[in-house]
């Protein structure tokens, strides 16, 4: 069973920083093909002063630099084996763009019990601020805890 | 690219994706950071439980998200979320929808809410979420 009373608790800040290359690498896999994604003159024209990254990329750069990308699990004291993700939220508050330096604070919130105590819903929430010290954006992650039968 | 003729019911996302092949998933593994070998090591996936390796949800969601900026303005969007209904499999063939379920107003700027899904080609439901952009 996961213990409560981590929640609230902070995890290791990550610094990632949006490089082309690794951005590249990412439309490529998935086919992103919009334009505003890959030419700097379709994104002035939207308004970006840069290239932005695609809507769910920011979560990529947060595991990518962290030193521990499951550091949450150490903490809910599960394994990869016995989690799944739930749910995933973004709120997008500032635009993110190639060459952005990015501080992600994750720290976990809420753990609920579910189905008398078979799984546990445990919260990562991450705000995200840029080089100037922008608020970009907030993450939620929604941690599927699989509670081995007790022996 | 104000949309002021955007009306409740509106279906304004739909995009259909070619299988998820174990290259993608190894590529998405390597592109992602998510190292996590349930979706690429078949032994571990078994031993975990599992029949075989399945989608990162997070590779269903970046699809889902393409197919919303395909429709909707990178700029436009202010949030955007997913639940993870259920494991998408190898050779999921997934189409990704959205319509317009609400207009309303946030901080005083015009916005719609629309609901996602991404569904296999058995039209079982992967992904059910929500976005909210501004018009």
């Amino acid at each position: 069973m996961v213990d409560h009373s981590v929640a609230g608790r902070a995890l290791t800040p990550v610094t990632a920083q949006v490089e082309p290359g690794r951005l590249r690498f990412f439309r490529e896999t998935t086919g992103e093909r919009h334009p505003v994604y890959t030419d700097a003159g379709a994104a002035k024209a939207a308004g970006f002063p840069a290239v932005p990254v695609p809507p769910t990329y920011l979560f990529c750069l947060e595991m990518m630099d962290a030193e521990q990308a499951f550091e949450f699990l150490d903490i809910l004291g599960a394994d990869l084996s016995q989690v799944l993700h739930g749910e995933q939220r973004f709120t997008y508050r500032a635009p993110v763009m190639v060459g952005d330096t990015l501080r992600f604070e994750p720290r976990i919130g809420s753990i609920t019990d579910k189905k008398g105590g078979a799984m546990t819903l445990a919260v990562v929430e991450t705000r995200v601020t840029n080089q100037h010290g922008v608020h970009v954006a907030d993450l939620a992650r929604t941690v599927v805890v699989l509670n081995k039968a007790a022996a | 690219m104000s949309n002021p003729s955007l009306a409740v019911g509106d279906r304004v996302v739909h995009k259909t994706f070619p299988p998820i092949s174990r290259h993608l998933l190894a590529l998405y593994c390597g592109a992602s950071g998510d190292h996590n070998p349930i979706h690429v090591d078949i032994d571990f996936a078994k031993k975990s439980g599992y029949p075989d390796v399945f989608s990162h949800g997070m590779l269903v969601m970046a699809l889902l998200g393409q197919a919303l900026t395909d429709a909707v303005p990178p700029q436009r969007l202010r949030s955007f979320a997913t639940r993870f209904v259920a494991i998408t499999q190898l050779g999921a063939e997934l189409t990704c929808e959205g319509h317009v379920t609400e207009l309303l107003e946030q901080d005083g700027v015009a916005c719609a809410k629309l609901a996602l899904t991404t569904k296999d080609q058995n039209d079982d439901t992967k992904l059910a979420g929500e976005a909210t952009i501004t018009l």
